[in-house]
């Protein structure tokens, strides 16, 4: 199908989506990306030192390692450096910022925005809006939704969306071979200053308790296999497959795709179950030597794709949160990318910063040691 | 203006007084010195110190020393400048004297550090450098030395093993002081296999922390003799300020406020670095030697590790220094050393100094350097 | 308790701002109310780069109280490329890669925290600079 239909048809949809049953979302006004910015820890642990440490070395390795955090580093600081990256693409007066939103599951205060300390750090305090975001793994696409609507509206001019996250995943447990750091940021504004438009995004959602955590608990709790069909794959594919069938797209009308990424595996099998072959996924799957960085994996594969794309270039973006519930985005990327692209660090410049550290040195950064 | 001598001197030996209490120390050295001036009242208390907030918990010095020593209803005050608070205080009895406004004055430093330990320890000694800019960034004391350090030895390529003399030379002295903390000598090859504290800086760059106090009586110089016939005149007493941090330094490698008060000293005095018998300075840590030599116009710029590898700084050297100990190895009671300072070349003008005697001394000077070089206090004592 | 104290502080903290002097031109930091090379009391805020270079550093094993957890960690003297020397923590780099001279970039990082249930005190530190390839 050709671009010229595929826009009419895009257009067509605008004041109906409240009156279908499975509209997608298209804002009156078109927006897009003005900067993006990635960040991930320099430190990496082995998933082979998780089984060493726990399975005696046998098993099989969900991915081949993770972002391990620094003692000094948590979901705030992560945050800042990707939005400073956004930034330094974007180039903007950060003061014309009217949202600053940071989704994430390892807020450091359980009361106290993260977001109002991002938002003073880039400068664009005290005239903005600043609030944190939860949904496990799709809070950061949250901001990213929220921030289409914060802009088209004509709320703001522009509006700043974060997901990152520092996981913890309980010792021994599936959950802590992969369990990463590291966090994305975009800031959302007019179409004409774009770097990548969106041209359309959909989000599906049910109560589906597959992964959760009470209060005042460290570790998290999930429900092993039923993570996966009835919850990851069920609501990935549902968001996506309502994304494509509504722009009248299939898997083939995309440069890229990238999926939320808990392991190496559920991603590709997603993605093949979508139509998509290999080098489509390939650029945005992080997953295998960053490990999961919850809000920040599926905005972190498109970092990593946004690193690399050139104008014209198609990018079916999914996240996924338990809970449940994935958000999707159709974007195109457009000729202001090449300009942008080298005005900060690139997520594989952050990937290849990389220092190994083994199972007790990580149970140290990560504070699991008893020290009271 | 009045001339000031020293009519008597006190001191605690350095070390762990695990019996003895802030007030306790004061009270011995104050006692010591007016037994030895031979008097039993005074007009004036300065007492220099730094951590007694910190560590005992107990700010107003003043009158708690005044009142603890039989001296209650005197003018009585703390006087504080980090590690050269003992020297701060002499100068503030000075001015005292000099003024006319009082005649009899004691100044004391006294500090008690074996109360606390570790962390906490390193913390309160760290409230000498700046609040808000340096120490909230984690540094210790030793760290802002030590940063001094590794510059000193990049920009005039210098080696560590080369302010091995300043801590030899230290200890070497210390064997003859019985009031000193380490007396014992060290070799050149225990100072380089010495462990690190903060590289480049190792335990024997260090002066050991420990408990001290030491005292001296001034009075006019007109008056000294119905006191003593050892008094020891002050022919000099500076005191120069820089940037509390050193990030704030225009020239991080030089100690201005070092050169400033050795400059006033001389011009006051009448002298000049070559006139100078002995220099007792502040070898906190080695490289602290180093620059104060230069600053004081004893070495070039970038040369001061010099003295210390041919020998001048020894006791029959060019400029013998720490020629009690120093603070390396007498120790270092920081609020009290100015005052260990000054009574150490009084011992050594009135030719009392025993085993650690230099012979012919005449001018001795007298340097006390707190934080990293913000407040430095330079006097120069003359013998009778 | 400081509250107010490093809340003040968080311009400076947070993102290296400092002054230039209305009267001399130079670049201050950290930010005061008088010059410190002419005298004048007059000041505009002015964003540092956070780029420089190492002029020394040092790594501590025995730190002050509230450090303990991040020992050993590096303190450095940075030259920020507008010309003032900052006192900060070195981070994301083990001490033996560290060379007086080498180009560093600040990054906000957590400096320490007041206990389990107290504030988190954000500031600068510096590490080896990442070049956008």
């Amino acid at each position: 199908m050709g671009d010229e239909g595929h826009r009419a048809r895009v257009q067509d949809t605008q004041h109906v989506t409240r009156n279908t049953q499975y509209g997608i979302m298209k804002p009156s006004t078109d927006v897009g990306i003005v900067g993006y910015g990635a960040y991930i820890p320099r430190y990496r642990l082995p998933a082979t030192e998780v089984a060493r440490v726990w399975k005696g070395g046998e098993g099989g390795l969900p991915v081949t390692e993770k972002a391990v955090p620094g003692l000094d580093e948590d979901t705030l600081t992560i945050a800042l450096e990707a939005a400073r990256n956004a930034l330094a693409r974007a180039q903007i007066d950060p003061q014309l910022i009217g949202a600053v939103w940071v989704g994430s599951e390892s807020h450091p205060y359980a009361v106290k925005p993260t977001s109002t300390i991002v938002a003073e750090a880039i400068g664009a305090t005290p005239h903005t809006e600043a609030a944190d975001w939860q949904f496990a793994c799709k809070a950061g696409t949250e901001t990213m939704q929220a921030s289409i609507g914060f802009v088209a509206s004509g709320m703001a001019r522009y509006a700043l969306g974060i997901g990152a996250d520092t996981a913890q995943g309980r010792p021994g447990d599936a959950l802590e071979y992969t369990a990463a750091a590291g966090g994305a940021a975009y800031l959302i504004g007019p179409a004409e200053e774009s770097l990548v438009l969106f041209e359309a995004s959909f989000s599906y959602v049910t109560d589906t308790p597959d992964f959760w955590r009470r209060p005042y608990m460290h570790y998290p709790s999930h429900g092993q296999r039923f993570t996966g069909e009835p919850a990851y794959f069920h609501h990935v594919t549902s968001a996506a497959r309502h994304l494509m069938a509504e722009m009248d797209r299939t898997a083939a009308d995309f440069t890229y795709v990238v999926l939320h990424q808990p392991n190496a595996k559920f991603p590709q099998r997603a993605a093949k179950m979508l139509g998509f072959e290999r080098e489509q996924w390939t650029t945005g799957l992080l997953c295998p030597v960053i490990g999961n960085t919850y809000a920040g994996a599926a905005m972190l594969g498109l970092t990593a794709i946004l690193d690399e794309a050139r104008p014209g270039d198609t990018i079916l973006a999914v996240s996924f949160g338990s809970g449940a519930g994935s958000d999707a985005f159709a974007l195109r990327v457009t000729e202001r990318i090449t300009e942008r692209q080298h005005r900060a660090p690139k997520t594989q410049d952050y990937i290849a910063r990389r220092k190994e550290i083994d199972y007790a040195t990580y149970v140290r950064y990560r504070k699991k040691l008893q020290m009271q | 203006m009045r001339d000031v001598s020293i009519i008597g001197i006190g001191q605690t030996p350095v070390g762990e007084h695990w019996n003895r209490s802030l007030r306790h120390l004061a009270y011995d050295a104050i006692a010591a010195a007016m037994q030895d001036a031979g008097i039993e009242r005074a007009d004036a208390l300065y007492v220099g110190n730094m951590l007694s907030g910190e560590i005992s918990g107990q700010s107003h010095l003043g009158p708690l020393i005044a009142d603890f020593a039989g001296l209650r209803g005197i003018e009585a005050v703390k006087i504080e400048g980090a590690c050269a608070g003992g020297a701060a205080a002499v100068r503030i009895g000075y001015l005292a004297v000099a003024s006319g406004l009082q005649d009899i004055v004691i100044c004391a430093g006294v500090e008690k550090m074996t109360d606390e330990v570790g962390s906490r320890l390193t913390s309160a000694l760290a409230q000498a450098a700046d609040a808000d800019h340096e120490t909230v960034h984690g540094i210790s004391f030793v760290a802002l030395n030590a940063l001094l350090m590794r510059r000193y030895m990049y920009e005039y390529g210098v080696r560590h093993e080369d302010f091995a003399g300043f801590a030899i030379n230290s200890h070497a002295n210390a064997v003859g002081n019985p009031n000193a903390m380490f007396r014992r000598p060290i070799t050149l090859e225990a100072f380089k296999r010495a462990g690190m504290v903060a590289a480049p800086i190792n335990l024997l760059d260090s002066s050991p922390m420990a408990d001290g106090a030491a005292a001296v009586i001034l009075c006019p110089s007109e008056q000294a003799r119905e006191f003593t016939d050892d008094a020891v005149r002050i022919a000099a007493s500076a005191m120069a300020t820089d940037s509390l941090s050193l990030h704030d330094r225009h020239d991080p490698l030089w100690l201005q406020a070092a050169q400033d008060s050795a400059r006033r000293a001389y011009r006051q005095a009448g002298v000049g670095p070559a006139d100078i018998d002995l220099f007792e300075l502040h070898d906190a840590f080695t490289i602290m030697a180093a620059l104060s030599l230069e600053a004081t116009g004893f070495a070039d710029r970038g040369r001061g590790w010099q003295l210390a590898a041919n020998g001048d700084i020894r006791p029959d050297g060019r400029i013998p220094i720490c020629t009690m100990g120093g603070l390396k190895a007498r120790g270092h009671p920081v609020g009290a050393t100015g005052v260990y300072q000054i009574v150490e070349a009084v011992q050594q003008l009135r030719g009392k100094a025993g085993d650690c005697q230099i012979p012919n001394v005449h001018l001795a000077m007298t340097q006390n350097i707190g934080g990293s070089g913000a407040t430095i206090v330079t006097h120069i004592l003359e013998g009778g | 308790m400081g509250i107010a104290r490093d809340w003040r502080l968080r311009s400076q903290r947070y993102a290296l701002v400092g002054e230039i002097c209305d009267d001399c031109g130079r670049k201050i930091f950290p930010p005061r109310d008088v010059c410190p090379y002419c005298a004048e009391e007059a000041q505009t805020p002015f964003h540092f780069s956070g780029r420089g270079e190492i002029y020394s550093h040092t790594t501590i094993y025995n730190p002050p109280a509230g450090f303990e957890e991040f020992a050993p960690y590096t303190v450095a003297l940075v030259k920020l490329e507008e010309g003032p020397l900052v006192t900060a923590q070195l981070t994301d780099v083990d001490p033996q890669e560290i060379a007086i001279g080498q180009p560093v970039e600040m990054v906000t990082r957590k400096i320490r925290e007041e206990g389990p249930e107290g504030l988190i005190v954000y500031g600068y530190k510096f590490r080896p600079r990442l070049q956008a390839a």
